[in-house]
This record gives structure tokens, C-alpha cells and sequence, in this order.
């Protein structure tokens, strides 16, 4: 009988042992399902979408905003830019989602982390195997490469490989040298996901975006299917919408029709931190 | 003094690395340079080293290559395809004659054959020695110009070229067409578009690291550099969106798709134009240039010193004096 207890006690070691070998697999959360987005926190950026001349609270340096300044909507009515996906990084402002865990069924380690976003229908691999990033000159997509780890209860992803972008939808872009860091936090039926993206080429300092989501009860998303056609006619060669420098006639608009100074709409790091509601009191508005 | 002044730009593109003059001046320490294969599709390949990306197309029939590099890092690029397949090289296709693409020619070429016979090996003694050099026919007359800079001993000279529209083989199982894209980088410029690979080879017509360099003393544009990445852009054609389907390797840079031509694209123009409008209203080039019209685009573009005053001068030249040859 003692032997028997013996062959069991060790039996229990070696599966604690598994345990331990394969941790990320045991005792965290599952992300498997379908999240509803909330929109309360920044409803008119998100749907709607984010004014023109809004700049506000983004980091972003000289370069990005004169950029920006030079972006014109038009282009979104061009065919090769009407099905342009949100990337990665601004991917998780817009919609639904749905999350599944890709599992090896032999030794039940987690390989992967899927997400499907109801926007434009894009998918993520989060890979949690370990494997590297590829070498620098491969391919960059609006989806990136990434790779996430268990801190705690948190699935911290780290993404390279992002072709470059929009930051937020209204010209301001970012650049293919990003990094962005994200973390993922269950609390019940609640999803908290941050975003934190370090550009060197277009950001003063590193941009944070936090959204919230809620498990959906009926576990589905809908399609989003995008045909591009050509609604007028182009030119056939060298043209690309854009305006000069100083002719944005639009660029005035947010800051006027929210009383807000100019210089605070243009953004740039110190618009976002407390003190800088100091200058604001002293900055005239439109 | 026109002469001096491309000279000194030359040795400037030269020390960068970049859309480089002769091989033999190349002030680089090769022995440092590591030759790295990245598998584009299945049996296509880029090797990442020092100078302009190399294609390499893999397959039953043999090994196809693009661009060939410097000649001090041919070893290594020998070494490097020899780990993909051990196929003969039948083919080698410069996409323009600048020393960081065809300084390799008269290596790689020997390390190939050429399959001959008929009248051909009766004719021709050595007919089947070495592999096949396929170029526009500018860069045959750039390179074998005993007033080029970029000049080769004869053995890296295209053994077959073409003047037109383009070239086409079928190897490995696909169809290849070698596309001349007039007046852009150069006047010899081509693309090879790997019909069932889907892959684009652009040579420097575009890159990922720089703004664009357009050798007008070799005949190239700003009109015609344009026209080349919208040929890119037609022939591309994405999965979704701006991602997937046809990927690109550009002359300098990581593997592409749509949206980074796009971008690229969307930056020549928006430069081009503002260039465009303060020509019209009468500025100088020094004035054009005091203005920064790439200054957005710097800290994607601009890290080369001196890339963005070039590319400048250049699109500011050839708006003024467009070619005739790029319309």
C-alpha cells in the first residue's frame, strides 16, 4: 500500500513539475471570446472620428505635425486607399473583437493569441512560444509582429514590424521604426487594453491610449467586407491629394468651434500634462 | 565645375553605401559585412549585405539573381546561395549600372555558366562560359564607358541586352518580365516582376531607407521616377487593403508590400509638388532649399546627411529642364 502511495505521491510531483515547465499555460486568464468595446471614453474620437487640426494631447514632434497639417482628407477616396486598414496600434479605438487561444493539444502550451477585430476585418497573431522577431528587413505590416509573456494575471505584447501608420485618423502618422508595448488586463467580465507606442521618428515622448471592453453574451462579430472602386476621375499619374504648407483651410475649425488655442490644438508632449493647463489660461483662443 | 560638384556627391553616396559610383573606390570594410538571406516567397529570395539588395529566384531549371552587389563581398553572396540551392547560375539581371548593384558582375557571372550550342558554341568559343548578364542597353554603354566612373572590366558587361518596353524569360517555372522604366533613377532602370512568385525586384526605383536618389547625370527624372512607382503601384496588387499579395524588394530596405510603395510614393509627390508650386512662383534652389520641403518627411527619409538637399536639387533640376524621353 505504501508502495502504491509512493508511485502516487510521485505521479503528483511530476504533474506540479509539467506545471511549472509549461506555467504560462496554467493559472491565466483566458482572453477567449468576444469583446464588446465600450465608447464612453472618447466617443467623438473614436466613432464619429477625430476632428481635423486636432491634435491635442499627442506627443507628436515637429515633423508629424507639419505632416499632418498637409493631409487631406481626399485620399480616402482613392481606391488604393479606401480599404487602408487601421493599424495594430489605433486597431483596438474601433468596434468589437473577437480573441481565441491557440493551443498545442499535445502539451496544452499556449502557442498563440489571436485577435480579429470587426474593423476592416483585421487579424493579429500574438505569438507565446518564444520565438524571435524576424530580422529587420523583413516585411512590416499594418498588424506588426508580435510576441507577449505573462506578467501576472497581465499578457504584456510587444510589437515590431509595423509598416507606418495613422495615429489617429486625421493625418497624423506614425512611423515604421515604432514599437509598441501593450497590456492586457482581465477583471471578471471586464477587458482593460493599453497601448504604448515609442516612435523615435514622429513622437516627442511615448503615446498611451487605454480602451475598455465588455464579454459579449451573444459571441459574434459581424463581417466587414471593403471593395475599393473608383468613385472619380484621377489623374492618371502624380497625384496625390495633399495641401501646402499654410493652405489647410481646416486646420482653424476644432480649435475655434471648441474655443480652445491654437498653439494647444497643434499638440506636442507638453499638451499632455497637467501643467500645461497653466500656459492654457494665458493662450488666447480663436 | 558641374563635373566636380557630381564627383563629390558621387564620393558623398559612395562613403553612405548608397547608389554607389565604382566598386574599386568603395571606402568599406567588408570583411564586417554579413550576407543575410530572407525568403520573400517560396522559392524567392533577398540577401541583405552592403549595397543594393540581391533577388535570388531558386528552382529545377537553376538560379536567377538580381543585382550583384560589390565584388569584395562576392564570396559570401556565392556562400549565401549555395545554402538556398546548388543549382548553376544561368542568370544575372542589373537594374541599373551603379557599382552597389552591378560591382559583382564579373564575379557572380563567372560563378554561373551559360547553357549554349548549336552555331552559337561553333560560333563562339566561350559562349557558355559564365552565367547570362541581362540588363537595359544603357547600362551596357555605362558600364563598358571608358568615361564612366562606374565602368567594369568586360566581364561584368551585360551579355544580353534589350532596348523597349522589355524583356521576358520564362525560368524556374514563371514567367519573368524585366520592365524598363525610363529616365527614373537612371536611364537604364529596370524592374523584374516574378510573374507567379509575385514578387517585384525595383532596384533603386525604390527604397525604404532614404529619399530617393535620382542620378540626373545618368539621365535619370523626378517625372520619371514618379512614372516608375506608379508602374510599381499598377502592378501590385494586395491581399487587402494596402497588405499582402505582391511584395516588393526595393533597391535599399526590408521586403514591401503596397502601402510602403504607396507611402513612398505619396512623399515623392508631395515633395515634387511643393517643389513644383515655389519654382512657379519664381524661388531660386537655395531659396527652395531654405524652405525644407521634405521636412516632414526628414525623420523617415533624412538620416543620410545630405539626402534630402540632393533630392531636392535633383527634382528642383528636372522640373525646370524635364527630359523628353520621361513623358
Amino acid at each position: 500500500m505504501k508502495g502504491w502511495d509512493a508511485i502516487r505521491g510521485a505521479r503528483v510531483m511530476a504533474v506540479l513539475a509539467s506545471m511549472v515547465v509549461v506555467g504560462p499555460a496554467f493559472g491565466q486568464p483566458s482572453f477567449a471570446g468576444v469583446w464588446n468595446m465600450t465608447l464612453t471614453e472618447d466617443f467623438p474620437d473614436r466613432l464619429p472620428g477625430p476632428e481635423l487640426g486636432d491634435y491635442a494631447g499627442l506627443p507628436l514632434n515637429d515633423s508629424d505635425r507639419a505632416r499632418a497639417q498637409s493631409w487631406n482628407a481626399t485620399i480616402l477616396s482613392l481606391p488604393d486607399y479606401q480599404c487602408r486598414v487601421h493599424p495594430a496600434d489605433y486597431a483596438n479605438s474601433f468596434a468589437d473583437i473577437r480573441m481565441w487561444h491557440e493551443i498545442d493539444t499535445t502539451t496544452q502550451e499556449l502557442i498563440a493569441i489571436h485577435i480579429q477585430h470587426f474593423a476592416w476585418n483585421t487579424q493579429r497573431t500574438i505569438w507565446m512560444d518564444g520565438r524571435p522577431h524576424p530580422h529587420e528587413m523583413a516585411e512590416h505590416t499594418s498588424m506588426g509582429f508580435s510576441t507577449g509573456e505573462w506578467v501576472g494575471n497581465t499578457l504584456k505584447v510587444t510589437t515590431t514590424h509595423l509598416k507606418e501608420g495613422w495615429l489617429r485618423r486625421n493625418g497624423v502618422a506614425r512611423s515604421d521604426a515604432a514599437t509598441v508595448t501593450e497590456h492586457f488586463i482581465r477583471h471578471d467580465n471586464h477587458l482593460t487594453w493599453s497601448v504604448f507606442v515609442q516612435d523615435p521618428k514622429y513622437l516627442e515622448e511615448p503615446f498611451f491610449r487605454n480602451r475598455d471592453y465588455t464579454l459579449s453574451d451573444t459571441g459574434s462579430i459581424g463581417a466587414y467586407p471593403c471593395e475599393s472602386v473608383v468613385e472619380v476621375v484621377l489623374p492618371e499619374q502624380g497625384y496625390f491629394p495633399h495641401y501646402l504648407p499654410g493652405e489647410n483651410p481646416f486646420l482653424i475649425e476644432y480649435a475655434r468651434n471648441h474655443k480652445i488655442p491654437s498653439e494647444a490644438a497643434m499638440g506636442g508632449a507638453k499638451t499632455m500634462y497637467p501643467e500645461y493647463r497653466k500656459r492654457l489660461a494665458q493662450l488666447p483662443t480663436p | 565645375m558641374k563635373d566636380c560638384i557630381r564627383a563629390a556627391a558621387i564620393a558623398a553616396m559612395l562613403s553612405a553605401g548608397f547608389c554607389t559610383a565604382s566598386l574599386a573606390q568603395a571606402p568599406q570594410n567588408f570583411d564586417a559585412i554579413q550576407i543575410d538571406a530572407l525568403q520573400v516567397r517560396d522559392n524567392v529570395y533577398m540577401l541583405v549585405g552592403s549595397g543594393g539588395n540581391i533577388t535570388v529566384q531558386v528552382g529545377d531549371d537553376g538560379i536567377l539573381l538580381v543585382d550583384t552587389q560589390y565584388a569584395p563581398l562576392s564570396d559570401k553572396i556565392v556562400a549565401a546561395i549555395r545554402k538556398i540551392s546548388l543549382k548553376p547560375i544561368y542568370y544575372i539581371v542589373n537594374t541599373h549600372h551603379h557599382g552597389d548593384h552591378t560591382g559583382g558582375n564579373v564575379n557572380l557571372r563567372a560563378a554561373g555558366t551559360t547553357v549554349s550550342g548549336g552555331n552559337m558554341a561553333g560560333a563562339i568559343r566561350d559562349s557558355g562560359v559564365g552565367a547570362a548578364i541581362i540588363a537595359h542597353e544603357n547600362v551596357l554603354l555605362r558600364l563598358s564607358s571608358d568615361k564612366s566612373p562606374q565602368a567594369l572590366p568586360s566581364g561584368g558587361w551585360p551579355t544580353s541586352t534589350f532596348f523597349g518596353k522589355k524583356k521576358e524569360l520564362f525560368f524556374n517555372g514563371e514567367g519573368i518580365e524585366i520592365i524598363h522604366v525610363p529616365a527614373a533613377h537612371t536611364d537604364g532602370d529596370s524592374i523584374v516582376f516574378f510573374r507567379r512568385s509575385d514578387v517585384i525586384s525595383a532596384g533603386d526605383v525604390f527604397v525604404t531607407t532614404s529619399f530617393p536618389f535620382i542620378d540626373t547625370a545618368s539621365g535619370g527624372s523626378y517625372q520619371g521616377y514618379v512614372a516608375a512607382l506608379e508602374k510599381l503601384v499598377d502592378i501590385i496588387i494586395p491581399v487587402y487593403g494596402q497588405d499582402g499579395g505582391t511584395l516588393v524588394i526595393p533597391g535599399h530596405g526590408r521586403i514591401s508590400n503596397l502601402g510602403d510603395v504607396l507611402n513612398y510614393r505619396e512623399m515623392v509627390i508631395v515633395v515634387g509638388d511643393r517643389i513644383k508650386h515655389m519654382i512657379e512662383a519664381g524661388m531660386t534652389l537655395e531659396q527652395v532649399k531654405a524652405a525644407k520641403p521634405t521636412f516632414d518627411y526628414d525623420p523617415v527619409y533624412g538620416a543620410r546627411a545630405g539626402a534630402a538637399d540632393r533630392f531636392i536639387e535633383e527634382t528642383f533640376e528636372t522640373l525646370r529642364s524635364p527630359p523628353g524621353e520621361a513623358q
